[in-house]
């Protein structure tokens, strides 16, 4: 038995152990690092990264990728530092178009049979464009009560983490725990098994991206209250981030096989990469680079798994 | 819950066409509650669709089909299906791979919902389980991806067996035990006949003859889309069961018998990767093997393995010359269906057809035009597209792609499928004189009255070669007798 | 009559109506003024769009998940590394060029080792290595802002009786493309493999290895059109590909190229690079700020690419 639990937890045991090693090797290059402080400035960043990952596994999860993701994480940021500040009930309705928009992105590329990446990529034009239009240069000012979220001082260990703990559990008893949740995920694994128990598959994708919307909403406002201010091009990033966070976790491109916890896992390891590389003096040219080279590594290693898995089978 | 006279499901004159080809020819049959009817044919019977149309994945052209007496081939499909407790297990699996097995049960109950629904979920399909299986290790929480084919298939038994708010009335087994192990189908048996003893109804399809003689009350044989026999299963034996699928049309002249000598030329030597003794598949220059069996046996992998072995070098495989592959299912493994007529059929021939680095285009038109004269594909113009000809002749296109090319072994995957029968005499004709003009075929087919065409012919069962026959031993019957599993 | 018919029915005729109402519309409005001044930097820019968009197309006929998503980096990093190589010298021209050739065919020798090897879906992977390949060309030219070969710069900004000469090399190639697309067993390859990759091997056609050069290809193309850029805009810039990776894709399947693959049209690919640089010019003389002019052309595209490719969901 033992032997069977590994191998169904394998999924989420990689993820788990990248991250405690890569925290390992922080702790070791930067001691100081192990305090309420410096731990809040390590993972701070990490709670809207988990959040736009969050949102890119939802798209994952019926076999489709956001590429605007990082645009529209932007566009919310832009109107959380503006009008949600200044006028909320304008700043409001923006922020729920924007959640409608991504179920009608996601109903466009069901009825038409669009390839995402396709209409992704224009969405990221107008996400990006309209951001643009709301705060043409940097600046604004995030509404307060943002800012006093974000930096609220909680017992124990950093707000960052309870955030992070309780998006996990949310995610995972909602998407994977669920019985709505299974329905949705079948979308991924065998469309057509799951319309012919009479479920509209439609309806299903479009669900799932509103969500993706929805989080994504989230990434940006959590964002702008830590940055205080906004800005069209603060997190063009995100999109591999994401995409990259859902992967190291232990999700994959197609079959509907994700983990809402492996994914939080995975957005925190990358945000203690990028410290970590900082540490190490990596030349900031190549900040990106190692991510991408991570990205690589990490399905390597996996396909090493796999084969060495279906050898021992 | 003892009549076994309650009628359950009746077909009336139920009759299905796929345009030309007519699958079902008007069937009429009935099943009761309370009994288990076995269902046995041989390829292209017309099973398959049948049950198609039971489960509601199909709906009939004509004829009516009642449940419990009412008449519901107006308004029939999967969903109507479910609620009256119809449930199917097909042979190619329905489940979701990256789901748990709890999970997978919830798809088919829409009422296992609300909070602990997986508690609920995992206790009603681990314990048919239970009931089915007894002493399966397979946990409710696993993956259905994680599992083995055997437990995807028990997992997909108990799940068609599982009740909420309707019950189960019929379920259809199609081929259940193609990967259980003994102890597994013999548990699978026993619980169908409880099953049936319960009130339930059960058809069974399998090629094991033995399992439909020892579990089965009635067994129904279905031949050319139609019902030839309908018995209780004490009136047959394996030998008259496998006699009344056979063919009516008893051998007629065979082709006439060529010396395809024993010292021509070796083209092909070569095992199917599941054979595990020391038969192997041989074809000599100028020589039409058959593969015969039931359908999905291992025939179509046993081509793809001789043609990927001439390309790259393969343990077990030693073949002489080109090879070109004549599709059958022509629109997943043949046609490219954004091309003309033309371009579909020189695909295989274009480094003949090039000056320099260029397709020359009037050679290329001239092979289309030859072939069109020479195979008789009926079209005005060979740059239409190819999608404008009927199946027939875009199957002729793929004979004509194979055939022009300079490919001296020529591999056909049950290439008549949905042909009709001109265009058939018409290509046999064309294999005679190409195999006498020294090309060697083998020739996979699911139509009886095709292996007289060929000189000896292997049978396939589960993968292996089981059987060969030559010249005048090959007769349906003895392929009928090797493809099912006739040993006790 | 029926030659007009038969011209109605090609699948590039949209684009280059589009590209004419468009234009119609910007010269409408200035009233005649640079109406063929327009034209002249459309045709200049329309150039570059066309060159990556050959290479992307070969990759999209494929099938369905191939693209090639590393197009920007490879832009930067050709055109980072050649400068350098150049350095403002006429005699490195040809060097220049092979190495700006070299650095897209290792993309797209690395990007295919990711897929064929590793088994990553095309767009994860030209995404991934498109980030190793962008970093490199940062750290490569830090700082350093490269004049190109005067030579070179004058070649690319060359315009004779308003033409710009570089376009009129960019529709030779075209030709050229399309030759080979149609006349070669490469080509046909290529577009078999996007219909039915299974009936293509069983057909006997050499699948990998016409994916694999089909990927150094579109690799070639972005490290050539890196080049050019450079040329043309006086030295290699780190973002001079990011506005390629877009134009690429849309510049494909606006010219009429199926995004299901199997299906390909090279003369499209000019009237659809026309369009989109029509299209921004026109919202730049119309006074819209750069908020709106990125919404409109994202809104349009995706608007025709769901009217010109959308198909039924099959099943």
């Amino acid at each position: 038995m033992p032997a069977s639990i590994i191998a169904r937890n394998a999924r989420i045991l990689l993820p788990m152990l990248s991250f405690v090693a890569i925290l390992l090797a922080v702790f070791w290059l930067q001691p100081r690092a192990m305090s309420y402080v410096g731990l809040n400035l390590l993972l701070n960043l990490a709670l809207p990264i988990a959040f736009a990952t969050i949102a890119q596994m939802f798209v994952i999860t019926v076999n489709d990728l956001d590429l605007s993701l990082g645009a529209y994480v932007g566009f919310v940021a832009c109107v959380a530092a503006t009008w949600l500040a200044e006028q909320p009930l304008l700043g409001m309705a923006a922020l729920a178009g924007g959640v409608l928009v991504y179920a009608a992105v996601g109903a466009l590329i069901h009825l038409r049979n669009l390839p995402s990446i396709v209409v992704t990529l224009g969405m990221s034009f107008v996400w990006l464009g309209l951001a643009i239009l709301v705060l043409p240069t940097p600046g604004g000012k995030a509404p307060d009560w943002l800012r006093a979220l974000m930096t609220w001082k909680t017992p124990l260990v950093p707000f960052t983490i309870y955030a992070l703990l309780a998006l996990a559990v949310v995610v995972h008893l909602g998407l994977m725990r669920s019985a709505q949740g299974a329905v949705l995920r079948g979308v991924g694994g065998n469309p057509r098994s799951v319309e012919r128990a009479g479920w509209s598959l439609l309806k299903a994708k479009m669900i799932m991206f509103a969500f993706a919307g929805l989080f994504g909403m989230f990434s940006g406002l959590s964002l702008v209250g830590l940055t205080t201010s906004g800005d069209a091009n603060i997190a063009l990033r995100y999109t591999l981030l994401s995409i990259a966070g859902v992967i190291l976790g232990g999700g994959e491109f197609t079959g509907g096989r994700i983990s809402p916890i492996g994914a939080v896992i995975g957005a925190m390891t990358l945000t203690l990469a990028g410290s970590f590389l900082s540490f190490l003096r990596l030349d900031p040219d190549w900040q990106i680079g190692a991510q991408g080279a991570i990205l690589i590594l990490v399905l390597a290693l996996r396909v090493i798994i796999n084969r060495a898995e279906a050898r021992g089978l | 819950m003892q009549s076994t006279d309650r009628t359950l499901v009746e077909f009336d004159g139920v009759a299905k066409s796929f345009g030309a080809v007519k699958a079902l020819a008007g069937v009429s049959l009935s099943i009761g509650a309370g009994q288990c009817l076995g269902l046995v044919g041989h390829n292209g019977a017309g099973k398959s669709t049948l049950m198609n149309i039971l489960a509601g994945t199909l709906s009939a052209s004509a004829g009516r089909f009642l449940v419990s007496g009412e008449d519901v081939s107006e308004r029939y499909g999967v969903t109507a299906a479910n609620r009256l407790g119809i449930r199917c297990v097909f042979q190619e699996l329905s489940l979701c791979p990256n789901r748990s097995v709890a999970e997978n049960a919830r798809i088919m109950h829409p009422s296992l919902k609300g909070i602990c629904w997986r508690r609920r979920a995992a206790t009603l399909i681990g314990g048919m389980l239970d009931t089915i299986f007894p002493g399966h290790d397979i946990d409710p929480s696993q993956l259905v991806g994680d599992l083995s084919i055997a437990r995807r298939q028990m997992v997909e038994i108990a799940r068609a067996f599982s009740a909420t708010d309707t019950p189960v009335r019929l379920v259809i087994l199609d081929e259940p035990t193609s990967s259980l192990d003994g102890v597994l189908a013999g548990q699978l048996l026993a619980f169908v006949r409880d099953f049936v003893a319960g009130g339930g109804a059960v058809i069974l399809i399998s090629h094991l003859l033995n399992e439909i003689l020892t579990t089965a009350d009635r067994v129904v044989v279905m031949r050319d889309g139609g019902v030839v026999a309908d018995r209780p299963a004490s009136g047959f034996t394996q030998i008259t069961l496998v006699e009344s699928m056979g063919s009516v049309a008893q051998e007629q002249a065979r082709r006439e018998q060529r010396s395809a000598s024993l010292t021509a030329e070796l083209k092909i030597s070569a095992a199917p990767a599941m054979q595990g003794d020391a038969t192997t598949l041989v074809a000599r220059r100028g020589e039409v093997i058959g593969l015969a069996g039931l359908g999905g046996h291992g025939q179509t992998e046993m081509l793809v393995r001789i043609f990927q072995g001439q390309r790259k070098a393969q343990a077990g495989i030693t073949v002489s010359g080109n090879t070109a592959m004549v599709a059958g299912d022509r629109q997943s493994d043949g046609l490219f269906p954004l091309w003309s007529i033309c371009e579909n059929a020189t695909i295989g021939s274009l480094a003949r057809l090039t000056r320099g680095w260029l397709i020359d285009p009037r050679a290329e038109t001239r092979m289309g035009e030859e072939w069109k004269q020479k195979i008789g594909i009926r079209t005005p113009d060979m740059a239409n597209p190819i999608l404008s000809l009927s199946g027939g002749n875009q199957q002729k296109v793929l004979f004509a792609r194979a055939l022009g090319s300079d490919a001296d072994i020529i591999l056909m995957d049950d290439p008549m499928r949905g042909v009709d029968i001109g265009t058939k005499q018409e290509v046999y004709g064309m294999l005679r004189q190409e195999a006498a003009a020294g090309r060697t075929f083998i020739w996979y087919t699911t139509e009886m009255d095709e292996l007289k065409h060929c000189d000896r012919v292997y049978v396939f069962r589960n993968g292996r070669i089981v059987d060969e026959l030559s010249g005048d031993s090959i007769s349906g019957e003895r392929v009928l007798h090797s493809s099912f599993e006739t040993a006790a | 009559m029926t030659a007009l018919r038969h011209l109605l029915r090609k699948p590039w005729i949209g684009a280059y109506a589009g590209a004419l109402a468009i234009w119609l519309a910007t010269v409408a409005f200035t009233e005649g003024q640079g109406g063929g001044g327009v034209l002249t930097a459309a045709l200049s820019f329309a150039t570059f769009s066309v060159l990556v968009a050959i290479g992307q197309m070969y990759v999209i006929t494929l099938g369905p998940g191939n693209v090639d998503l590393s197009i920007p980096a490879t832009m930067t990093l050709a055109g980072a590394v050649s400068m350098k190589v150049m350095d403002g010298n006429n005699a490195m021209i040809v060097p220049g060029l092979a190495i700006a050739l070299g650095c897209g065919a290792g993309v797209g020798v690395f990007n295919y080792g990711l897929i064929r090897l590793l088994r990553i879906p095309p767009i994860i992977a030209t995404l991934s290595s498109s980030f190793l390949f962008l970093s490199a060309a940062i750290s490569y030219s830090r700082g350093l802002r490269i004049k190109p070969p005067p030579l070179l710069a004058d070649f690319t900004t060359w315009i004779v009786w308003g033409v710009p000469v570089l376009a009129v090399a960019g529709m030779v190639l075209t030709f050229v493309m399309s030759v080979i697309l149609h006349r070669t067993i490469f080509g046909r390859t290529v577009t078999a493999i996007g219909q039915n990759a299974r009936a293509a091997r069983l057909a006997g056609l050499p699948v990998d290895r016409v994916r694999f050069a089909t990927y150094v290809m579109c690799g070639m193309f972005a490290g050539l059109t890196g080049y050019l850029v450079s040329g043309f805009s006086g030295g290699a810039a780190l973002n001079m590909g990011a506005e390629y990776l877009l134009a690429s894709i849309a510049v494909v399947v606006i010219g009429g190229t199926s995004v299901a693959g199997g299906f390909a049209n090279l003369p499209g690919l000019w009237g659809a690079a026309m369009l989109l640089f029509l299209l921004v010019t026109m919202l730049n003389t119309y006074g819209f700020g750069a908020g709106i002019r990125m919404v409109l052309t994202g809104v349009i595209i995706i608007a025709v690419i769901a009217v010109a490719s959308g198909r039924r969901p099959s099943g």
